[in-house]
């Protein structure tokens, strides 16, 4: 494991050298993450305005480094980076912040960010932490139609990832009331509806995302690979994700799913998602999966 | 000078006896007459709430100034003399400021926490300034004692839990619906409680108003009364549709509604949250419709248990306003010795001064004359003496103040210096 940024070997069309600026933003987009993560924390625990406040400033201080480390990054590769998982980890934690930023400034569910910012600090530290791409990148990975693809996925998993961990909070307040024992989350949750509407808003924007994402990748497949579906792993699973968002919004639109059961299918989609991303690539092999999208050097 | 507060409050007085003297206060400008025309007291301010009478001073002479208080609080017709005795405490200094501050944070307050107690004592003090009573000292301690307040309100959630069951029942709207406005309500029955609860969920803005009762008649007026309209129970299912809150408080001896009923019309809703408080005993409504997805059951125990968790919580919270009014009270007192120290400097300066002349006086009788500038010169040179040999003291007067003991360093400065020459010309014979 090498802490450094990333040191990849120079090659003939991906010429990126050692790049200290690179990995110093990097760094201070790791610190800015876990500085909001003690702010935030802070701000749950004592809940004082100012707290949160702050967190907010130097979260979306972190997300202007996280673009300043992103920007070289894909102008050396010519493409989105995300041909490793670490590089995909990086991606996907941007999108979350930035869809965060979004979300609070739309419904401010303010504990929500105690989630989502240590999440992306752990993402960015398992972009530090996981060897760095050794080789070069497939040149399917390049491609108009292929990067619509990543960016549509990656937006729609921040959106849905939100309503899964909204998801999560709801459950617990709703217990709370349920049950009439009112603990220590209780005072510090918002209402049932605020949750609920977060569920509702990061549904109606997440699942479009995801949709346009699945059918730009499954034209981009059939146009380099001459099938829209090939039951990779990674398919199938975002495809069951997928399913379960569907059944989520359209239940919600029709018959008024809302409050836990819509909390509890937010929570399992999410939970696929993360076997999708994490576990697909991880675990499981596939023409999609990270590993196939390196070629030795 | 000293700061002064007596009185009587909730704990030290019965209703009775704070009823009576709260009659003294309704004619502010009759006792502020009688405040004002009292030599030891130079500033006064009077304040009367449901839980207390009080009046803060500021003295010379406290002791005596509480007795004239005292005297002036047993003038009353009806009161015996004994009634005082054990209910009229005095404050001095300190204990006078922190208590000042502690009842205009709703902390010495019956209900801790409550608002109106800031608001009594605004009243109060726009009164005191209307009859002059009070000056540069108790001017500044109101202003503070309504910033302690702000800040006590701001930084500690003392008056964020619900301390009765009709706000314990709002408490918990809030955190079902997030904001009640346009939330509309079902009254199922009256009761005292009901309606008050009724009155806050409408003071949240809460929207259309339904009474459903088994006499129409009955409803019908209390509809009126909430600009409401009333219902007969017989529509009851058609009306759980619109409601978003339901409040049960009949007399009816079983249950009117049935798990299943809420649950068809939870489907006709489509799962839109219901909340609904049943403070009816025995009760209205199924225990088991709790159990049902969007639906919440609040009894009259559940909104006790709200009701005694605020309490806790208020307790709590007023332990931290505590730590807050405390260091206040000692930065006011750190104000007061300032001030305490000014006749002092002001005696130190106008000694030197006096000097500085007399001795200027006898060198120009025994010089020659001299020019005019020369004159200046020498003055010049006599206050300057004076003042860089002054320097010293002041400061050490201004600055180094022991909390423990104020008056030990002001009163070696002042025999030091000789300033009150009557008090010390007796001194060195008697070692």
């Amino acid at each position: 494991m090498r802490l450094s940024g990333w040191t990849a070997s120079p090659s003939e069309d991906l010429r990126v050298e050692h790049n200290d600026m690179n990995s110093l933003f990097l760094y201070l987009t790791l610190f800015a993450y876990f500085g909001a993560t003690g702010l935030w924390l802070a701000y749950f625990l004592a809940q004082r305005e100012g707290y949160y406040r702050a967190g907010v400033w130097v979260m979306a201080g972190g997300l202007a480094c996280h673009t300043l480390a992103l920007i070289p990054r894909a102008w050396a590769a010519g493409a989105l980076p995300a041909a490793t998982f670490g590089e995909a980890l990086l991606l996907f934690a941007w999108a979350l912040v930035a869809a965060f930023l979004v979300l609070i400034w739309r419904y401010p569910i303010k504990i929500l960010g105690a989630l989502v910012a240590p999440l992306a600090a752990l993402m960015v530290s398992g972009t530090l932490i996981l060897p760095a791409r050794q080789g070069t990148v497939s040149p399917l990975l390049k491609g108009f139609w292929l990067t619509v693809h990543i960016c549509l996925t990656l937006t729609g998993y921040a959106a849905l990832a939100l309503a899964g961990l909204g998801g999560i909070l709801y459950l617990i307040q709703e217990r709370q009331i349920k049950s009439k024992r009112f603990g220590f989350f209780h005072r510090r949750l918002p209402s049932l509806s605020q949750l609920d509407n977060l569920n509702y808003w990061c549904l109606t924007i997440g699942f479009p995302l995801l949709t346009g994402g699945i059918i730009s990748g499954s034209l981009y497949a059939q146009h380099t690979q001459g099938r829209f579906f090939s039951w990779d792993p990674k398919e199938i699973l975002t495809l069951i994700a997928w399913l379960i968002y569907a059944v989520l919004l359209h239940e919600r639109l029709t018959v008024g799913w809302r409050g836990r059961r819509a909390a509890l299918l937010a929570i399992c989609g999410f939970l696929v998602l993360v076997v999708t991303f994490v576990g697909a690539n991880l675990w499981l092999t596939g023409y999609h999966s990270f590993s196939s999208f390196i070629q030795a050097p | 000078m000293n700061l002064l507060l007596c009185g009587v409050n909730h704990k030290t007085a019965p209703v009775a006896l704070r009823e009576k003297l709260a009659g003294l206060i309704p004619d502010a400008a009759h006792a502020y007459d009688h405040l004002k025309s009292w030599p030891e007291v130079s500033e006064s301010l009077l304040y009367t709430t449901c839980n207390r009478v009080e009046v803060m001073c500021v003295s010379e002479a406290p002791d005596e100034a509480a007795a004239r208080v005292r005297e002036f609080f047993a003038r009353h017709p009806e009161i015996a003399p004994g009634d005082l005795d054990e209910s009229f405490y005095v404050h001095r200094d300190r204990e006078a400021v922190q208590h000042f501050f502690r009842v205009a944070a709703s902390l010495d307050s019956m209900v801790v926490g409550e608002p109106q107690i800031l608001g009594q004592v605004k009243q109060a003090y726009r009164e005191a300034t209307a009859h002059h009573a009070t000056g540069p000292i108790l001017n500044r301690l109101v202003h503070k004692a309504f910033s302690v307040a702000k800040r006590v309100r701001g930084e500690t959630g003392i008056g964020d839990h619900a301390v009765s069951v009709s706000y314990a029942a709002v408490a918990m709207a809030k955190k079902i619906f997030g904001d009640l406005a346009g939330k509309n309500i079902l009254l199922l029955g009256a009761g005292e409680m009901a309606e008050l609860a009724l009155e806050h969920l409408k003071g949240q803005g809460a929207g259309k108003i339904t009474v459903a009762n088994r006499t129409l008649a009955r409803g019908v007026a209390l509809a009126r009364r909430f600009h409401g309209e009333a219902v007969s129970l017989e529509e009851l299912p058609e009306q759980l549709l619109f409601a978003d809150i339901l409040i049960s408080s009949t007399g009816a001896g079983d249950i009117l509604i049935t798990r299943d009923q809420i649950k068809t019309v939870m489907r006709r809703r489509k799962q839109r949250p219901l909340f609904l408080i049943d403070i009816a005993v025995p009760r209205d409504l199924d225990p088991a419709i709790n159990d049902l997805d969007n639906v919440y059951l609040y009894n009259i125990d559940d909104l006790n248990e709200v009701v005694q968790q605020g309490w806790q919580r208020r307790r709590h919270e007023a332990t931290k306003a505590e730590r807050l009014v405390a260091a206040e009270t000692l930065k006011f007192l750190h104000w007061l010795e300032t001030l305490e120290v000014f006749p002092t400097i002001i005696a130190l300066k106008d000694k030197a001064e006096a000097i500085c002349r007399a001795e200027l006086k006898k060198t120009l009788n025994q010089l020659a004359p001299i020019t005019p500038e020369q004159r200046q010169a020498l003055e010049v040179l006599t206050a300057s003496v004076t003042q860089k040999l002054l320097h010293d003291p002041i400061i050490f007067l201004k600055r180094n103040r022991r909390p423990r003991n104020p008056h030990q360093e002001l009163d070696l400065v002042r025999r030091l210096f000789n300033l009150d020459p009557d008090r010390n010309s007796g001194d060195p014979e008697k070692d």
